[in-house]
This record gives C-alpha cells, sequence and structure tokens, in this order.
C-alpha cells in the first residue's frame, strides 16, 4: 500500500467509527481530535480495525502516531511495507 | 387503632409530608377509597397502598414505547383495536428463518449514528422510550433537576447479544482474542440499558437495570414506585427493554425446549388459550412510563394515565421453567390486599401466557383461584398480537390497556380460533373487542423463569 492507499484505510475506517461527520473536509495536518469528535474509545477502534484488516500490532506507546491524518500515514506506510513483504 | 402511632416509622417529614393533619388526611384518604374488605390487613404505611397521603401515592403520568405494532401510544393501541399483528419472517444467524416481532422506531431520532453504533440495541431502545415518555408527560424537561430522576429499566437478559457477536467476529480470525472489542464490557454491564438512557439525558439521579426474566417490565414500575416512596428520586422513568431477538440463543433455546412457536403465517403464530399454539414468538420492544408522586403531577395538572394502587412480587420456588399457578394466585392477591382490593373490583385483566401448553393453563388455573365467586373481569392477552417482548412484556401489556378507562374499551387475545377449554375462562375477550363502561382497576401480570412473579394493579385517577 502507498501513501494514498493508506489515507483512503483510514478514511475508510474513521467514516465507521465516526459516522456523523463531514470527512471530506479533514485537514490531515490538524489532529483528528481537534476537528472530529473522537476519544479514548473511537482511537481503540482505529486500532483494532487495523489489527483485523491487515494483522498490525500497534503498541500503546505508538499510539500517538495516531494524532492527525498525516502522522498515520507516515507511521503506518513502513509497517504496511514490513507486512506486505512478509506476505510476499 | 391509633393512627399516629404508626405514621413517623423513622421516616423523615419531606417522605410522609407533614405529620401535622397527618391523621386527618389519612382518615380522608381512607374513606374516599373503595373498601373491599371488612376489616384492614395491615396499618404498615408501606403494607398499604390504599391508605396512604397523597405525597405517597404514585401515578403514571408519561408513556413512551416501540412495540413491533407501533411506535406511540396512539399507533400501538390502534393495532390492538383493530387486530393488526406486529410478528413477522425473521432471519437470524445459526438459526435460519424463524418468527419474530420486530420494531420499526427511528433510532436516529435521538441519538446520533455514533451513539447508536457505540452501545447497545437495548440502549437505544431504552433511549427512544425515555425520551418519548418524556415529551408525552409535559414535564419542562429543560428546568428539571436531573439529579433528582430515577431510571429503573427491567430487562429479562442482557449481554448475550453482544457477546454472540463478538464470539462470531473472533470466530473469523481463529479465536483470536486481541480482536474482541473494547466496547464489550460497557456494552454488556447489566446496566447498560438503563446507563445509555442517562448518558443520552444527562440524568445524574439513579440508574440500574431490574434483572427478572419476564416478569422484569412489572418490575421496573414496582422498582420505580419504591424508590419515589423513599423520595430517592422526584420523577422515574421505569418499565422494560428487550434486546432478544438480536440473540440466536433466545431462539435456540426456546427450540430445544419445544417452546419456539411455528406457523405458516407469522400474524397467526402467537396464539394464547387456542388449541393449536405451539409456543412463543420471541420479540423486541420497549416500554418506559413516567412516574411521579401525585401530589408532584397534580401541582404540575399533569395528564394521568393511571394510579398505582397496588403490587406484588414474589417466587414460585418449584421449578426453572414450569410456573406454580398457587405462587401466581398468591401473587395476584398479595397486590389485591395492598390495593385493599376484592378480585370483584377488578374490571380488566392482562394475562402473562405465552402461548406455551403448561403456562397458559397453569396461568388459568391462577385465575380460577383469584377471580371466583362471582367476580368477571375482562381478560385479555396482548402477546398474541406482538409475541413475547421479554423484559418489556409486562410495561408494554399494561400500555396497550390503559386506554380502557377512557374509552372504554378492551382489546381482545387474538388469534383463538379453537378455544382450549382448559383456557376458557368467563371474560375471555376472543378476537374481537369487548366493551367495557366505567373501568376502575386493571390488573397486569407478568411471570418469568426461575419462578419469578409480578403483579401490578393499577386504578383510574
Amino acid at each position: 500500500m502507498n501513501a494514498a492507499e493508506i489515507r483512503e484505510e483510514v478514511l475508510d475506517i474513521l467514516a465507521d467509527i465516526a459516522p456523523d461527520e463531514d470527512l471530506s473536509k479533514l485537514d490531515d495536518n490538524v489532529r483528528f481530535r481537534e476537528q472530529l469528535e473522537l476519544d479514548s474509545m473511537d482511537f481503540l477502534d482505529i486500532v483494532m480495525e487495523l489489527r483485523k484488516r491487515h494483522r498490525i500490532q500497534i503498541p500503546e506507546d505508538d499510539y500517538i502516531n495516531l494524532a492527525s491524518m498525516s502522522s498515520t500515514v507516515a507511521y503506518l506506510e513502513p509497517l504496511m511495507k514490513d507486512i506486505e513483504r512478509q506476505n510476499a | 387503632m391509633p393512627i399516629g402511632s404508626r405514621v413517623p416509622l423513622g421516616l423523615p417529614e419531606h417522605v410522609i409530608g407533614s405529620a401535622e393533619g397527618f391523621e386527618e388526611r389519612f382518615s380522608r384518604n381512607l374513606a374516599a377509597r373503595p373498601t373491599g374488605q371488612a376489616s384492614l390487613p395491615h396499618l404498615d404505611l408501606f403494607a398499604n397502598m390504599a391508605l396512604v397521603d397523597d405525597h405517597l401515592r404514585i401515578v403514571l403520568t408519561g408513556i413512551g414505547l416501540t412495540a413491533p405494532n407501533g411506535n406511540s401510544l396512539s399507533e400501538y393501541r390502534d393495532a390492538l383495536l383493530g387486530g393488526r399483528s406486529g410478528v413477522q419472517k425473521y432471519d437470524i444467524r445459526y438459526v435460519g428463518e424463524t418468527l419474530a416481532g420486530i420494531c420499526n422506531f427511528d433510532e436516529l431520532k435521538y441519538q446520533k449514528k455514533k451513539e447508536v453504533r457505540r452501545g447497545t440495541r437495548a440502549g437505544s431502545i431504552g433511549i427512544y422510550c425515555a425520551q418519548e415518555a418524556i415529551a408525552d408527560s409535559g414535564i419542562d424537561w429543560a428546568n428539571t433537576n436531573r439529579e433528582r430522576v430515577g431510571v429503573y429499566v427491567g430487562v429479562t437478559e442482557h449481554g448475550n447479544v453482544e457477546t454472540e457477536n463478538e464470539i462470531y467476529e473472533i470466530k473469523g480470525y481463529n479465536y483470536d482474542t486481541t480482536v474482541w472489542s473494547h466496547h464489550h464490557n460497557p456494552r454488556t454491564v447489566a446496566n447498560n440499558p438503563a446507563g445509555e438512557i442517562t448518558l443520552n439525558m444527562g440524568i445524574t439521579g439513579p440508574h440500574y437495570t431490574i434483572g427478572a426474566a419476564c416478569a422484569a417490565g412489572n418490575a421496573g414500575i414496582i422498582q420505580a414506585a419504591q424508590m419515589l416512596r423513599l423520595c430517592e428520586c422526584d420523577i422515574a422513568l421505569a418499565g422494560g427493554v428487550s434486546e432478544s431477538i438480536r440473540t440466536f440463543g433466545i431462539f435456540a433455546g426456546f427450540a430445544s425446549q419445544g417452546a419456539l412457536a411455528k406457523h405458516e403465517d407469522p400474524t397467526k403464530a402467537s396464539r394464547p388459550f387456542d388449541l393449536d399454539r405451539n409456543g412463543i414468538v420471541v420479540s423486541e420492544g420497549g416500554c418506559l412510563y413516567v412516574l411521579e408522586r401525585y401530589d408532584d403531577a397534580r401541582r404540575r395538572g399533569a395528564k394521568v394515565y393511571g394510579e398505582l394502587v397496588g403490587y406484588a412480587l414474589n417466587s414460585d420456588a418449584s421449578d426453572f421453567v414450569l410456573p406454580n399457578p398457587d405462587q401466581q394466585a398468591r401473587c395476584m392477591m398479595m397486590a389485591l390486599e395492598k390495593a385493599r382490593l376484592n378480585a370483584s373490583d377488578i374490571d380488566l385483566v392482562s394475562t402473562h401466557a405465552t402461548a406455551t401448553d403448561s403456562g397458559d393453563k397453569q396461568e388459568c388455573i391462577a385465575l380460577r383461584k383469584v377471580f371466583s365467586n362471582g367476580s368477571q373481569p375482562v381478560i385479555n392477552n396482548t402477546k398474541s398480537f406482538i409475541g413475547h417482548a421479554m423484559g418489556a412484556a409486562g410495561a408494554l401489556e399494561l400500555a396497550g390497556n390503559l386506554p380502557t378507562f377512557q374509552d372504554g374499551v378492551c382489546h381482545p387475545t387474538i388469534n383463538v380460533d379453537r378455544l382450549d377449554p382448559d383456557c376458557a375462562l368467563p371474560g375471555l375477550a376472543i378476537n374481537q373487542p369487548q366493551e367495557r363502561k366505567g373501568v376502575r382497576y386493571i390488573l397486569n401480570n407478568s411471570f418469568g423463569m426461575l419462578g419469578i412473579n409480578s403483579v401490578v394493579i393499577i386504578g383510574k385517577v
């Protein structure tokens, strides 16, 4: 998955978790929490969905990387590459 | 007996009203009530509801409901008088095609999509009913002190839906529990349906559920009355909810027990008292009342649906699933005693009968024990229309009968094509509504597994 595909995947997850929000206006460089109504249980949903969909295990210390779209994509890109390499 | 000596009972003045003049009010209230018995069984303030001051009289002042055949009291009542069933074909995981009573209220009327996703079906049903009940009550909600609102929700079971869903989910991951949802615990704690109501409505008074199998709807109402009389709250939201059709286990369990209804025509599947009955139709639904102390309700000029004049709860202590007519009869007698009424004072009986062979017959035995000696109330059944709404059943079945106080019409029990002679009770309203003018008292039965019986008697105010 390239960065654009990862972004689409995260958007898809967010659409499930925050179904009342208009995600088309999401600013990738602003923290999710500052533009969406997300609480800690919602962030756990993001972690859970990535685990379910891609078998990505995100350690609790790394949750901070999921703050905004750009930081999430930057964090996930090498992890996705690793997983794709393992599955190849 | 000197009344004054019984009054204090260690109760503070805010509970019993001013001690001054209590004896006079007590006597006035006593004189104003019909006397069913020559001598008083009790003078205990809390044992005999007919003797209490207006401050301890409990009235129903709002109704919010969703049933398989209506999402408001008026829709539901129209369906009951029009003979319209709410039972449909239904498909659920593992069990396959079966029948159920399904509600179609708009979850998004009072919840955001995210709240629906976060919570449970029982929570959504509870929120819809609670919001509708408050709106119906005419209470100035914006200016209500929500610390003084209590939420008491009867449930048959809770948590099975979510647990089944999670197990189904992790099955797809070879039972890897690291994909087990972090939402599981807040969704399955037993107080969930009541707690979701408080979150949605900003209620900071007490909340919990009352687990009472299929007697839970009445039990919720009774709990509310007790808490109002203890001044633990000023407004109670109470009754019952059920999400049970979302769990395959309840269908599979009744099927294994030989107690799950089958019929080619879903609307004819739930047939209490009929010889061709073959079991229970499982339904979802909810019904919550606003309950208040009568003096508060009168002060704000509330519309009053009725007064809880008597109630009782007891246990069979005889079997996990089979009913016990002796204890059912005793429960009805206890409620009558608490209301200080005779059986002949009851105008309408809403039966619990679920369309199982044993359950229907045993309840009829209990009814014959209580309503003998010339008393002949109209007897009906709501499950014939909507199936068995489990934790909501008692509250919903009562609600559909309350308009009888005003319109003098008793809805029937439907789907009786061949009446079981063992269930041929005098007064049974079969297939067609019956007129009964001047209805003053309605007795509502609700019984459940493990031998739990609940009865409420509502009087016209």
